[in-house]
C-alpha cells in the first residue's frame, strides 16, 4: 500500500471519532429520570389527573403551553375545555404550577436530561406565583 | 424508472420500519439490532472503502493546478490554488472541504448569438453548501440524545439552530435549510436535460434515503409527538452499551431509525463516500513540487545497473595490458 501508514492512521483516527460517543459513556449508564408528582396539593386531590392524560401531557404540553399563551394573550380566552369535556383557567400560574410547584423534580428533571431549554421562566416567577396565592 | 425505483426503496423501507412496529412489535429489532447493526457496517465499510482505496496505483504525483506554481523568487506564486508546501495543502484542503472551493468554480456553457459562451453556475455549489452544513449541525444537534450531561457547546449549537424562536417545540433553521436543499439538488437533476440524462438511481437515492430521514424526524418532532425521555433512554442504552427494549414508543422513531440505519448501511457502498475521499483524492491532497523534488515511480523494476567505474574494477587488469587510460590512474 503506498503511503499506507497515513492511511490507516487516518482510518484510526475515524474510528476513533465514530467510538467518541461510546467511549464517553462508557461505565456511565444512568436511568431516564422520571418527574416527581409528590406535590401538597396534587396529593390533597382526589383523583389525580392533568388538563389531559399523562401522556398527551408528555409528549405534547409545549403545544397546549402555546396554544394557551397564544389564546389568552392574543384572543383573551381564559377557559380552556379539555378533551374530557371539563373547563379549566387557561393560566401557567394559577393552574400549571398551582399543583406542579416542584418545578426542579418535575420541569427541570426531564428538560434537562433531553436538553431542551425552556422559556417559561424569562416572564413567569414561581415565587411570584407562590406570593399570589 | 431511474426515479422510481430508489423512490419505491425509500417508501418500502419507511415501511416495513413502521409496519414492523406497529403491528408486529419488533422493538428489538428496530430499536437495538438493526441500530447497532448499521453503525457496526458503517465504520466497517468505511474503513475497508479507505484501505482499498489505499492498495490502489499512485504512479504519478497529480496535483491539480488552478494558480502560479512556485517558480522563480520574482513571480509570486498562488499558494492556496497551486500548494507547494505541506501547510498550503492543508489551506487548500480546508477551502475544499469546508467552502467546496472547486465546486465554486463550477460553469456553464451557453450559446449566445451563435458563440459559445461561458458563464458562472452558482447554484449547485450553493445548494451543496446549504445541504452540507445542515447536515453537519444536526448531526452534531443530535449528539444530546447520545452524551449525558450534554456538553455546553451542543446546547449552544442547538440555541443557534432554534433562535427564531417560531412556534413549539421550536423550529430549527437547518431542518427547513435541509430540506431546501435537497429538494432542489432533486430538482436540478431532473429539471435541467444534460443532467438528467446523465443522472442514475444512485443519484436518486441518497437524495431520497436524506429526504426521507429528514421529513420523518420533523414530522416526529411537529406531527406524530412523542416524549423525547423515551427516546433519549433508547439512546442512551444504545451508547453505553445497556440497550433497554424500547417498547411502546411511537413507529415514526423506528421509521426515522431504521432510514438512518439504511442511510450508513447504505453509505460506504455509494457515492456518499466521497467524504473519506479527503486523504485520497490526490490531485487536490499533493504539494506541486513535481520539479522541486524527484519523485520516483513507486514500482520501477529494479535496473541492476554497472556504473563505469564499477566496470573499471572489473576489467581494469585486461584494459592495462592492452594500453587503455584507466580513470582511477
Amino acid at each position: 500500500m503506498y503511503k499506507g501508514g497515513r492511511i490507516i492512521l487516518f482510518a484510526g483516527l475515524f474510528v476513533l471519532l465514530m467510538a467518541v460517543p461510546l467511549l464517553v459513556n462508557l461505565g456511565n449508564a444512568t436511568a431516564a429520570p422520571t418527574p416527581n408528582v409528590d406535590t401538597p396539593a396534587i396529593n390533597a386531590l382526589s383523583e389525580k389527573q392533568c388538563v389531559e392524560s399523562t401522556e398527551y401531557m408528555r409528549s405534547s404540553h409545549m403545544q397546549l403551553l402555546d396554544e394557551w399563551r397564544n389564546d389568552v394573550v392574543r384572543d383573551g380566552a381564559t377557559d380552556y375545555k379539555s378533551a374530557s369535556g371539563q373547563v379549566y383557567e387557561i393560566s401557567l400560574d394559577d393552574t400549571c404550577l398551582e399543583c406542579h410547584s416542584n418545578r426542579e423534580e418535575f420541569c427541570d428533571s426531564c428538560h434537562e436530561y433531553s436538553s431542551v431549554e425552556l422559556y417559561c421562566w424569562d416572564c413567569h416567577d414561581l415565587a411570584d406565583a407562590k406570593q399570589a396565592n | 424508472m431511474k426515479i422510481g425505483i430508489p423512490l419505491l426503496i425509500v417508501v418500502l423501507l419507511a415501511a416495513f420500519a413502521w409496519v414492523g412496529t406497529a403491528y408486529l412489535q419488533w422493538y428489538t429489532l428496530f430499536g437495538i439490532i438493526i441500530p447497532y447493526a448499521a453503525f457496526t457496517l458503517f465504520v466497517m465499510g468505511f474503513v475497508i472503502r479507505l484501505i482499498k482505496w489505499g492498495t490502489s496505483a499512485v504512479p504519478f504525483r497529480i496535483p491539480t493546478t488552478c494558480g502560479q506554481q512556485k517558480s522563480l523568487p520574482w513571480i509570486k506564486q498562488n499558494k492556496l490554488e497551486n500548494p507547494s508546501s505541506f501547510g498550503g495543502v492543508v489551506g487548500r484542503m480546508l477551502l475544499e472541504v469546508l467552502c467546496f472551493r472547486s465546486l465554486f468554480r463550477n460553469a456553464k456553457t451557453d450559446k449566445v448569438d451563435d458563440k459559445l459562451a461561458f458563464g458562472s453556475a452558482k447554484w449547485l455549489w450553493l445548494g451543496a453548501l446549504v445541504f452540507h452544513w445542515s447536515m453537519l449541525i444536526i448531526v452534531f444537534r443530535h449528539l444530546r440524545l447520545f452524551l449525558e450531561p450534554v456538553p455546553a457547546f451542543i446546547q449552544g449549537i442547538e440555541g443557534l439552530d432554534s433562535i427564531l424562536q417560531v412556534g413549539l417545540p421550536l423550529l430549527y433553521i437547518t431542518d427547513v435549510l435541509i430540506v431546501g436543499a435537497l429538494t432542489f439538488l432533486f430538482i436540478r437533476r431532473v429539471v435541467i436535460p444534460q443532467v438528467r440524462y446523465i443522472s442514475l438511481p444512485a443519484d436518486f437515492m441518497p437524495l431520497f434515503l436524506l429526504l426521507g430521514v429528514a421529513i420523518s424526524g420533523i414530522v416526529m418532532r411537529y406531527g406524530f409527538r412523542i416524549d423525547i425521555v423515551d427516546v433519549k433512554e433508547l439512546t442512551m442504552g444504545l451508547a453505553t452499551l445497556n440497550p433497554v427494549a424500547p417498547e411502546g414508543i411511537a413507529p415514526i422513531l423506528f421509521v426515522h431509525l431504521f432510514l438512518v440505519s439504511a442511510l450508513l448501511v447504505y453509505f460506504p457502498w455509494s457515492k456518499l463516500m466521497h467524504a473519506g475521499g479527503i486523504i485520497l483524492s490526490p490531485t487536490r491532497n499533493l504539494a506541486n513540487n513535481n520539479r522541486a523534488k524527484r519523485h520516483v515511480n513507486p514500482w520501477n523494476y529494479p535496473v541492476d545497473v554497472h556504473t563505469y567505474a564499477e566496470y573499471e574494477a572489473e576489467f581494469g587488469e585486461k584494459m592495462k595490458k592492452v594500453g587503455l587510460p584507466l580513470d582511477a590512474e
